[in-house]
């Protein structure tokens, strides 16, 4: 894939940290308003793909970005792992909120909710790096081709 | 609401049918993209806006990834039907449908009345999710809290799918054809 023109790459350094800021507000206030983890893990991806759809993929095609994209998923599903069995570790349920019983905060607040809005971003990094890391697998790299 | 409904209803089976008939792959995406976008307004109008802002972002995204994928491969599709498949095809197809309807049909007295859940937990997560989660967003509650296995269950499986995307799709350690 070749970049394209000009006034596309123009628009899109524009837009897309808009895009990005956007996608980090929607994961952060996850437990406040519509939205989430996976809503903003999406909208990150595709500011990503967005700018590698108009720049060409000729910087994306290193194996360094595929494999920074499987490591970053693989840290956000592990923090969502973690987050689980944090209620074990406390001898409680699987999935016990027990940042909530330490810190409750006040409904409406942004620290509020014990671990809902970090099980938001660790499903928003995951998510994120999943898309991004099939876009780069099935969009971008060749198969047979030599790295 | 239902006025709306039916329509785009409508629209999305027209959708669906265009993208399994048409030879052209682009077009099939393309058509693959109405069931989507109808989706969303669906969910709209039917007042979920968590899963309307899900839904027309991951409809964009996988709709760029399956252009750039096709604009990169083949635009034609290849598949082949002789008289002995589509026979085999098309009656599966009927005899799954006739019992589909048929059950359907038998359970359909059973029902709730559309938009009035009666499961009990149902009005306890409405009543106290806010008291017991301190979550606003009654989504986020019951997914990440009351009902945060399903969700660990779905992270997994995205997980497990981009796992198994980068290794048919590898390019290290493949035998030259």
């Amino acid at each position: 894939m070749n970049g394209m023109t000009l006034i596309v790459k123009r628009i899109t350094q524009l837009m897309m940290p808009s895009i990005f800021m956007l996608g980090i507000y929607v994961i952060v206030h996850g437990h406040l308003t519509p939205g989430g983890g996976f809503a903003g893990g999406v909208l990150i991806a595709g500011s990503v793909v967005l700018m590698v759809l108009a720049f060409g993929s000729e910087e994306a095609r290193s194996s360094a970005l595929k494999w920074r994209a499987s490591l970053w998923e693989s840290i956000g599903i592990f923090i969502f792992w973690f987050l689980a069995i944090l209620g074990m570790i406390q001898k409680g349920p699987f999935f016990a909120n027990v940042i909530q019983k330490l810190y409750p905060g006040s409904p409406g607040q942004l620290f509020s909710a014990g671990m809902i809005p970090l099980c938001n971003l660790a499903i928003g990094i995951e998510v994120a790096a999943a898309l991004f890391a099939i876009f780069i697998t099935l969009a971008v790299m060749k198969t047979g081709e030599k790295q | 609401m239902l006025p709306f409904l039916v329509p785009l209803l409508i629209l999305m089976i027209f959708g669906a049918l265009v993208a399994l008939e048409s030879r052209d792959l682009l077009s099939g995406i393309i058509s693959l993209g109405i069931i989507g976008f109808a989706l969303t307004i669906i969910f709209l109008i039917l007042q979920a806006p968590d899963l309307a802002i899900v839904q027309i972002i991951i409809e964009t995204l996988t709709l760029v990834i399956l252009i750039a994928a096709v604009l990169r491969t083949s635009r034609e599709d290849c598949t082949e039907s002789w008289g002995m498949r589509k026979a085999v095809v098309a009656g599966t197809g009927l005899i799954f449908t006739a019992v589909f309807i048929w059950k359907f049909i038998a359970i359909l007295p059973y029902m709730p009345v559309f938009g009035e859940p009666q499961l009990r937990m149902a009005r306890v997560y409405l009543d106290s999710g806010l008291t017991m989660t301190g979550a606003v967003n009654l989504v986020a509650a019951v997914i990440l809290d009351f009902r945060a296995y399903d969700t660990l269950g779905e992270a997994t499986v995205l997980f497990t799918s981009v796992a198994g995307v980068v290794a048919v799709l590898r390019t290290v350690g493949r035998k030259r054809s």
